[in-house]
């Protein structure tokens, strides 16, 4: 069990008022709050260490750069990686276009095939329609079934000797649903193909372990875990990554430059192109320590007990439509809905009155909107701060906002 | 202010638009959004004797911007071109005579936009004033 009240206390913006009411913060899908820790992380870096690491040999340097590389360490035993398959990248949009540039833009040409599903983020659909646009590649989607979980009877139906990649989310950032990342690593290596895992809705709430799973690559933002804007991570298998072309090229990624020509830096650096992020990797390497000091199993537990709590509230409110799927095991802390007749955004905007954050409009998911056969919709998503009061306090706004509509 | 917002004419509107539908023969056809919140209008017109003969729209999102179209057709029907370049987002938001937060303007005005954006194309492919 989390003790919510006391990790209250460390996010200094949840005692915001906004229209005098506290703020409830139910949007952390989008970017979570950030902790004290965090915070003083990033001002004692400027305070005590601040210089341009790899680049000089005095002091400060020499701590700038081992701050940065100690935060590649800490992220690659987070997720049980090598730190050498941790490339920093400013977030899961940059990630995958770094996968785009590199491997499928270069390797892959017509016949070649790229699957993904109907749930996924802009950011795992727009690169690889790009990489069909320049190589004519196919680009296959995998369909739901009715409760909002994947076909995976589709998936394997799909998958042929063409297909050269399998790019998925592993956290529906509008259902929820979890995908069983493992069953699926397990049959697209089977079939030769390579697999990319978005987790940029999974990492910040649960274990993870890119072993366990078996995936070749897997993205994430640093700012949906409590670190801030600007530090992602694309974690790769060493053997695809040492294949791999360079993303971005300049500075410090190189061993050698002559008039000639160039040899590459080693991975990971062979990706990091000009003045990393610092401040974000020590961000980054704050917000884990304090996301392993609660313990992945209890922020899973915790955002579980408040979505099983959340779909019996909505599913009691008449007028409210929710989608995804209803079982929190395979859910997680994301519940989007719609109130019959009302547009997200009003219902979003007048939630707002009440001081309540929740995000509505497309959630970057419109071929899944399309899917789901609605514009748009709201969309309440929890962390380690949120409490089952806060979701009280949402359905009582709700009740609000068919009031103004006269529902 | 949420209740200042929401009025009635604006919820009667969103509800029940007198104005949504599509112009056969239309003279222009332009569609606009607004990200932000995924807002469609669609306007469609016909000129006459450069007064606006028939207008009407279609789209989706917040009751603000649908509304909003639906009020702004209502005072542009049978109105001069020359009048209709000059309608001002201050007038019409006076006419609307609901507050809005900066980034509600952008659903407020976006029907004027695409309206002004219509009769502009209009005329810069021979429209008579
Ligand atoms: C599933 C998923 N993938 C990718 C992204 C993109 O993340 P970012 O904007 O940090 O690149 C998001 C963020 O909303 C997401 O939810």
């Amino acid at each position: 069990m989390l003790n919510v009240e006391k990790i209250r206390e460390d996010f200094p913006i949840l005692k915001r008022k906004i229209n005098n009411r506290q703020l409830i913060f139910l949007d952390s899908a989008s970017t979570s709050q950030k902790p004290n820790q965090v915070i003083e992380s990033i001002k004692n870096y400027y305070e005590m260490h601040n210089a341009n690491p790899h680049r000089s040999i005095y002091q400060l340097c020499d701590e700038a750069t081992q701050l940065y590389e100690d935060a590649r360490k800490k992220v690659a035993k987070f997720i049980n990686a090598k730190p050498e398959e941790i490339v920093f990248v400013r977030n899961t949009n940059e990630a995958m276009n770094l996968i785009m540039h590199s491997f499928a833009l270069p390797k892959l040409h017509n016949p070649s095939e790229i699957i993904v599903s109907i749930m996924e983020h802009h950011a795992n659909i727009v690169p690889w329609q790009l990489v069909r646009k320049n190589n004519g590649t196919k680009l296959n989607f995998i369909d739901l079934n009715e409760d909002g979980t994947l076909n995976l009877e589709q998936l394997n139906n799909s998958i042929n000797r063409n297909t050269k990649i399998v790019s998925l989310t592993h956290v529906s950032n509008v259902l929820g649903t979890v995908n069983p990342v493992k069953e699926i690593s397990k049959i697209v290596h089977e079939n030769g193909s390579l697999f990319i895992v978005d987790g940029a809705q999974s990492v910040p709430h649960m274990t993870i372990d890119v072993h366990d799973i078996g995936c070749d690559f897997l993205a994430f933002s640093g700012h949906k875990m409590l670190a801030p804007m600007n530090i992602g991570v694309l974690y790769g298998r060493k053997e695809v990554l040492e294949e791999m072309e360079p993303f971005m090229v300049g500075g410090d990624m190189i061993k050698e430059v002559t008039t000639e020509g160039v040899i590459w830096n080693d991975i990971p650096w062979k990706f990091e192109a000009g003045t990393p992020n610092v401040e974000g990797a020590v961000g980054l390497s704050a917000a884990i320590d304090y996301l392993e000091k609660i313990g992945m199993e209890n922020v899973r537990e915790h955002e579980k007990e408040l979505t099983q709590y959340a779909l019996e509230k909505l599913s009691e409110v008449e007028d409210v439509q929710i989608y995804g799927p209803t079982n929190p095991e395979v859910k997680g802390g994301v519940v989007a809905f719609n109130v019959k007749g009302v547009h997200s955004h009003d219902v979003a905007y007048i939630l707002n009155d009440f001081g309540i954050a929740v995000r509505s409009g497309h959630h970057c998911a419109m071929p899944l909107m399309k899917r789901l056969g609605i514009q748009s919709c709201a969309r309440a998503s929890f962390y380690i701060y949120n409490t089952k009061e806060e979701i009280d306090a949402l359905i009582e706004g709700l009740e609000k906002v068919k009031m103004v509509f006269k529902l | 202010m949420i209740k200042e917002m929401y009025r009635e004419i604006i919820l009667e509107r969103y509800k029940n638009p007198v104005n949504a539908g599509v112009v056969e023969d239309a003279d222009v056809v332009v569609k606009d959004y607004n990200p932000t919140c995924g807002d469609v209008v669609e306007i469609q017109i016909k000129f006459n004797n450069g007064v606006v003969k028939d207008i009407k729209f279609q789209g989706h999102g917040c009751a603000i911007s649908q509304a909003s179209t639906d009020i702004l057709i209502d005072s542009v029907k049978n109105k001069k071109i020359g009048d209709v370049i000059r309608i001002t987002s201050e007038e019409f938001l006076k006419t609307l005579g609901i507050e809005l937060s900066p980034l509600r303007l952008k659903c407020a005005l976006l029907g004027l936009k695409i309206l002004k954006t219509a009769v502009y194309s209009y005329l810069g492919a021979g429209g008579e004033i």
